[in-house]
């Protein structure tokens, strides 16, 4: 169980959940960089996501944690093939991604469904409750006739844990972790298999924030959703997840179930983004081991050569520049890492 | 600029106070004339009250809250979104929008002066000079169409009468003091060339430009990511350290605060609920809220389980219940707590709790 590159069925069986509902090869975007107003010339490009593989069984959590700008939104959108991928592999539910025309993509992307991270930004003001829930069955008809729809919003009001007679109120009157709600209850409209939530907790208050976590684990035993979860609260990821990718600059540095890498964690970047995590117990202030990395992500544009964290990392020696780790296991590591001195660090406990 | 005296070679510039105190050349507008007594204590705010007169009707914001601040200390105040945390920080810098915001209560005492009661021109000569801020979104706190280096050097030119080369000078070095790779270079970008973490820092050098006593950091870290954030905080307390300053910590974040605060206030719709050093707050909570919040936590022992959450929501701050505001969301709550408000209880050892029950959520 250590090479999701090339995970097997047993390997599935033995993680104890379902079939394979995503499975992601070489994943490659690249954002052109252009320049001119008439005669567009393209000078660069921007390599949001980089060369990712993964898979996703049914029913399984894949938390996926890193800064900001290190290709994690667009790795999820590429995934609900919201953006093409610029090559590789997406498959989704049997269904090669990857080249797909439009008007199928349409027809496979209702499997796939998105939480946002911004309750207030991602609900249309001068919609109903009932409009925004529905909306989905007017883009998708033939899902629920006409006469349904209010029925069927209702109970899915119902099941997010909202009042079904609220469905003619409008966003504002409801408080942020209700409106995470009515986003949550449009993602299930479609009944789909496979749901991205991306930073869904972040905006809310921390009682709020486990109401709504709750709330997902809870659909998640309902419908036997598999989830990916793109976060950068730790402690949430930790909670929710089966396994987790940790990505820097467009690439999966280190991958593994969740005692693997917050236990053992073993790549230099999962340990800096671990220490930095603040522990809510003030015993431990002074005893962990604390990596403070020093500047801030590199351009993707423009990523350093070799390894894409040397530039940052502590560990990092010449052979960092020259030559590019690969995500394997190694003598330090159970769980692939892509790092040539990959070795364990405990960064969570007092140790000190 | 009339500056009468010579000016000093440029590597004796210093930053802070030493400079400051060098500085007579012009009459620049000073806090020192408003009578501040070095011997008394450095922040002492009592009883405060702050309310919102909107359409809807008034809201209590902020319902008698009291804390005090020595040199050298962190105040975590914790509360979430709603709670009157930032209302505070604002009614102690005095930047409140008045109207629709008033305050109708209270002392704020900066070594003995009563801030409130100040005119506005001295309020501002507090500012930045004694009192000075550190806001959550450094992006729109920044002006977007003056460089970095000319909004560093106008502190130093407002409230010291610096000339525009020796402010820009103080302005750089500034950078440098806050980690800002080749900051001469830099006092010429604008802000939207920097990242998210490097704009904090220029916030951050920008509250200290004055060497203040006070620091006030309103979810300094919130919109950064934990690597970024782990600089910052790192920054803020080493800053903290080297100018023995006060420093009041804003957040919702109860890992942050349990990593450098000294003492804690946790606030719920407009009062302080429990106030305690940092170690008994974590460690033994003496208010439900505190508990249910530290619960809420996810922790590596609940995984698999239920998170704690806290049912409801917090009350509308125009139509406060009569009893505890706490009492419809608390599992603890009973006939008592409806009806009567519960004071700040001293619950030992310099600790209090707004709770009537606070024996039993201390010993459960």
């Amino acid at each position: 169980m250590t090479e999701p590159a090339h995970a097997t069925p047993d390997r599935a069986a033995s993680a104890g959940h379902g079939e394979m509902v995503v499975s992601v090869r070489d994943a490659v975007k690249h954002f052109p960089i252009t320049q001119g107003i008439v005669f567009q010339k393209t000078i660069g490009h921007v390599r949001a996501v980089d060369g990712v593989s993964f898979d996703l069984h049914r029913g399984e959590t894949l938390g996926v944690v890193g800064e900001s700008g290190c290709g994690k939104s667009t790795l999820s959108r590429v995934i609900m093939g919201l953006i093409p991928a610029s090559s590789g592999s997406v498959n989704l539910l049997g269904d090669e991604l990857v080249g797909m025309r439009e008007r199928d993509l349409r027809k496979v992307r209702r499997n796939v469904q998105i939480i946002f991270q911004d309750p207030y930004a991602s609900l249309d003001p001068r919609m109903t409750v009932g409009g925004i829930v529905g909306e989905p069955f007017r883009i998708h008809p033939d899902f629920a006739p006409r006469g349904d729809r209010r029925g069927k919003v209702q109970e899915l009001l119902e099941v997010v844990g909202l009042n079904p007679e609220h469905i003619n109120r409008y966003p504002h009157q409801f408080s942020g972790g209700q409106r995470q709600r009515i986003g949550i209850a449009r993602a299930l409209a479609l009944r789909p298999q496979i749901i991205v939530c991306d930073e869904p907790v972040s905006a809310l208050d921390v009682s709020v924030q486990a109401q709504v976590v709750n709330l997902l684990e809870r659909l998640q035993e309902e419908f036997d959703l598999s989830y990916i979860f793109v976060a950068h609260d730790l402690s949430v990821v930790r909670h929710i997840s089966d396994r987790i990718a940790v990505m820097y600059l467009g690439k999966i540095v280190e991958i593994g179930d969740e005692t693997q890498i917050y236990e053992h964690p073993t790549h230099p970047y999962t340990q800096a983004l671990l220490s930095a995590v603040p522990v809510p117990d003030p015993a431990l202030r002074g005893h962990r081991e604390q990596i403070v990395l020093t500047g801030d992500v590199p351009s993707p544009a423009n990523p350093p050569s070799g390894c894409r964290f040397r530039t940052r990392c502590f560990k990092a020696q010449d052979i960092c520049a020259e030559e590019e780790p690969a995500l394997v296991s190694r003598d330090g590591s159970v769980q692939p890492s892509a790092c040539h001195f990959a070795k364990e660090l405990d960064v969570i406990h007092a140790t000190r | 600029m009339s500056a009468t005296q010579d000016i000093k070679p440029a590597d004796t510039v210093g930053i802070g106070r030493e400079a400051s105190e060098k500085q007579s050349r012009k009459e620049a507008a000073r806090s020192d004339a408003l009578g501040f007594d070095p011997s008394a204590p450095l922040l002492e705010v009592e009883d405060l009250h702050v309310e919102f007169r909107t359409r809807e009707g008034v809201a209590h914001a902020i319902n008698g809250a009291s804390f005090s601040l020595s040199e050298g200390e962190t105040l975590g105040i914790l509360g979430e979104s709603g709670s009157g945390k930032s209302v505070t920080a604002q009614a102690i810098m005095g930047i409140l929008d008045s109207p629709p915001a008033f305050v109708t209560g209270g002392q704020v005492r900066l070594r003995g002066v009563d801030l409130l009661t100040l005119p506005e021109e001295s309020r501002r000569l507090v500012r930045a000079d004694r009192v000075a801020m550190v806001f959550q979104d450094a992006l729109s706190s920044l002006n977007p169409v003056f460089t970095v280096g000319h909004q560093l050097a106008e502190p130093f030119r407002i409230h010291r009468g610096y000339s525009k080369q020796e402010a820009r000078k103080e302005a750089a070095s500034l950078l440098d003091l806050v980690g800002i790779p080749a900051a001469s270079g830099r006092v010429h970008d604008y802000p939207h060339q920097f990242s998210g973490g490097m704009r904090q820092r220029v916030m951050i050098a920008m509250a200290l430009a004055l060497d203040p006593d006070v620091l006030i950091a309103d979810e300094p870290t919130t919109a950064l990511d934990v690597t970024v954030q782990a600089q910052i905080m790192k920054l803020l307390a080493d800053l903290q350290a080297e100018r023995n300053m006060g420093l009041i910590l804003i957040t919702h974040d109860m890992g942050v605060v349990a990593d450098v605060a000294d003492k804690i206030c946790v606030m719920y719709a407009g009062r302080i609920v429990e106030r305690a050093d940092v170690h008994s707050t974590y460690g033994n909570p003496a208010h439900p809220y505190t508990k249910a919040l530290l619960e809420s936590i996810p922790r590596v022992d609940l995984k698999g389980q239920q998170l704690a959450t806290i049912e409801g929501l917090p009350p509308n701050l125009t139509r406060l219940p009569d009893g505890c505001s706490f009492e419809p969301r608390c599992s603890w709550a009973r006939e008592r707590c409806r009806v009567d408000d519960p004071p700040l209880y001293d619950v030992g050892a310099g600790r209090q709790s707004a709770c009537h029950y606070y024996e039993e959520v201390l010993g459960s």
